[in-house]
């Protein structure tokens, strides 16, 4: 492989393997003015896993996802990202924290001015990787996501959909070891939105990405959850039905007036509806 | 009351903001990395880019400043004296002050309105989100391109605005090309030519800096980054023309 992961401590490798906290929320408050985003909102994404945020909208969700990056800072509780606590990092030590994270914005925020290539490997070539190394990443993982021959485009060239996948391949292109997804099917058609999930899957089944997806695409949500990607040889990458096992890896949180109204996978998630009006309502 | 201590808590947090802006920006400059090609796009964006609306400027200034000292100096029999007057207006004040707005008008709105809009695409979040400072990439090549082309630019102006005035003097006033160039050089002092070369570093500092902290400060989508660029053109021009008060004020009083 062109690019290796940052290196991690023998007992940090330990701690973060399979399985362990790789995200760390702790009675984390937020308020914006008078207003209360996030009310002591705990959880924990675990190694490989994939959490699934749902909420109306206002409700909190990518301010989660900022929260991690180190955009904003929360006004109370902590945050441990990778195993580092980066509710107190200046911006200059969070640099090194993101070196890890990769991030899908909700329109894709790709830079205008920079052609595909160039908007892919921008990590990259800022981690000081040879160039020729970058771009044969940058080919790989746009190989990935199947826009290879789209590399010398200019985003404004791109539809909605392409936008999102390169927004995914250059979130993936530095190789982190968690990936955030802001809205990443949001007003795209259902075909498309089937693609994008299938990307995600992918890189959680293939690469060992551990996820955040924020959505209140409620069809993407559940394919996400209940799929998963086998490699196929020859033949490529295969979707089918997620085992009970692989199911419980992906787990929904769904929020409401700030807090976590529920917590659980999503045969759980489908039992609580009838039993929870708001959920109902939100599901239905 | 409520709406005024409001819009005072705003100011100073402008104030505060710009500040700290400004401070990271230095901070860059002398720690790695560095945005050379960053540096070497701006220099050419806002230099060259600006050249012809300068050179326009400074051309027909000089132009209509001889039309009219020429009226006003044949009062006293001293038409000749035209270049004296042109020299001492456009060297001290009329080029700095008159290029720095041009360059306002177009380099300050064109800043706000860019990075606005990265703002308001999240693309300056995703910036962050991909490891790199804002203020690195985005505000120091411009600060360091305004502060070292507005001099050159308004170097350029003021010339193009002697020749300017050198082309009526001949043809309209009927002076000699000896005796306007000759008024020229007797009109300016060394402490003269030293404050037309000093202030446009300060003016090119203010409308760059201004611009970038405008745009870095959009919020509101599409509209907002109209407001902004409004905003940035309003506030570097009054700031180029305090600003000159202030450095003019301070110069007087150490070379003078």
């Amino acid at each position: 492989m062109a690019v290796e992961r940052g290196a991690r401590s023998a007992l940090l490798e330990e701690a973060l393997g399979p399985g362990g906290p790789i995200v760390v929320f702790d009675k984390v408050t937020l308020a914006f003015d008078d207003k209360v985003i996030l009310d002591e909102i705990s959880f924990t994404l675990k190694t490989g896993h994939t959490k699934i945020f749902l909420g109306a909208s206002g409700a909190g969700k990518s301010t989660i996802l900022r929260l991690i990056l180190g955009l904003l800072k929360p006004d109370g509780g902590q945050i441990f990202v990778n195993g580092e606590r980066v509710d107190n990092m200046s911006e200059d030590q969070m640099m090194a924290v993101r070196a890890d994270l990769g991030m899908v914005f909700q329109e894709g925020a790709l830079f205008d001015s920079l052609t595909v290539r160039e908007n892919v490997g921008y990590k990259l070539l800022e981690q000081k990787v040879p160039y020729a190394q970058a771009d044969r990443r940058v080919e790989e993982v746009l190989g990935f996501v199947r826009l290879a021959e789209f590399i010398d485009r200019k985003p404004s060239e791109l539809s909605g959909g392409q936008r999102r996948r390169v927004a995914i391949a250059r979130a993936m292109a530095a190789k982190p070891r968690i990936l955030l997804y802001d809205e990443p099917t949001t007003g795209l058609d259902p075909i498309t939105s089937i693609t994008i999930d299938e990307e995600i899957i992918k890189l959680r089944d293939l690469e060992e990405v551990s996820s955040i997806v924020v959505t209140h695409q409620l069809r993407d949500a559940f394919f996400v959850a209940e799929h998963m990607a086998v490699a196929n040889g020859s033949e490529g990458v295969r979707f089918e039905r997620a085992s009970a096992h692989k199911a419980d890896e992906a787990e929904f949180i769904m929020l409401r007036d700030g807090k976590i109204a529920f917590e659980g996978n999503a045969t759980e998630l489908r039992e609580v509806q009838n039993r929870d009006p708001y959920i109902q309502a939100f599901l239905s | 009351m409520g709406g005024l201590e409001n819009w005072a808590k705003a100011a100073v947090l402008e104030v505060q903001e710009y500040a700290r802006m400004v401070g990271r920006a230095c901070r860059s400059l002398v720690t790695p990395p560095f945005y050379y090609r960053d540096i070497i796009d701006q220099l050419n964006i806002i230099g060259i880019g600006s050249l012809t609306v300068v050179v326009l400027t400074g051309l027909f200034t000089g132009m209509v400043l001889a039309l009219q000292s020429g009226i006003t100096l044949d009062m006293f029999g001293a038409r000749s004296m035209v270049g004296r007057l042109v020299s001492a207006s456009m060297v001290k004040e009329l080029g700095p002050v008159l290029t720095a707005l041009m360059v306002a008008g177009r380099v300050g709105s064109g800043i706000a309105a860019e990075l606005g809009s990265m703002v308001v695409t999240d693309q300056i979040a995703a910036l962050r989100a991909l490891g790199t400072d804002p203020v690195r990439k985005l505000v120091l090549p411009r600060i360091l391109a305004g502060l070292l082309m507005v001099p050159l630019l308004t170097c350029i102006s003021v010339g193009v605005g002697l020749l300017g005035a050198w082309i009526i003097t001949l043809t309209q006033l009927k002076v000699a090309s000896g005796v306007y160039w000759n008024s020229v050089v007797g009109g300016l002092y060394i402490q003269d030519v030293w404050m037309g070369l000093i202030k446009p570093f300060f003016l090119g500092f203010v409308i760059v800096s201004i611009g970038c902290h405008v745009g870095l400060r959009t919020s509101g989508g599409t509209q907002g980054v109209g407001r902004a660029t409004t905003n940035a053109v309003v506030a570097s021009s009054v700031a180029v023309l305090v600003v000159n008060f202030l450095v003019t004020k301070a110069l007087i009083f150490l070379m003078y």
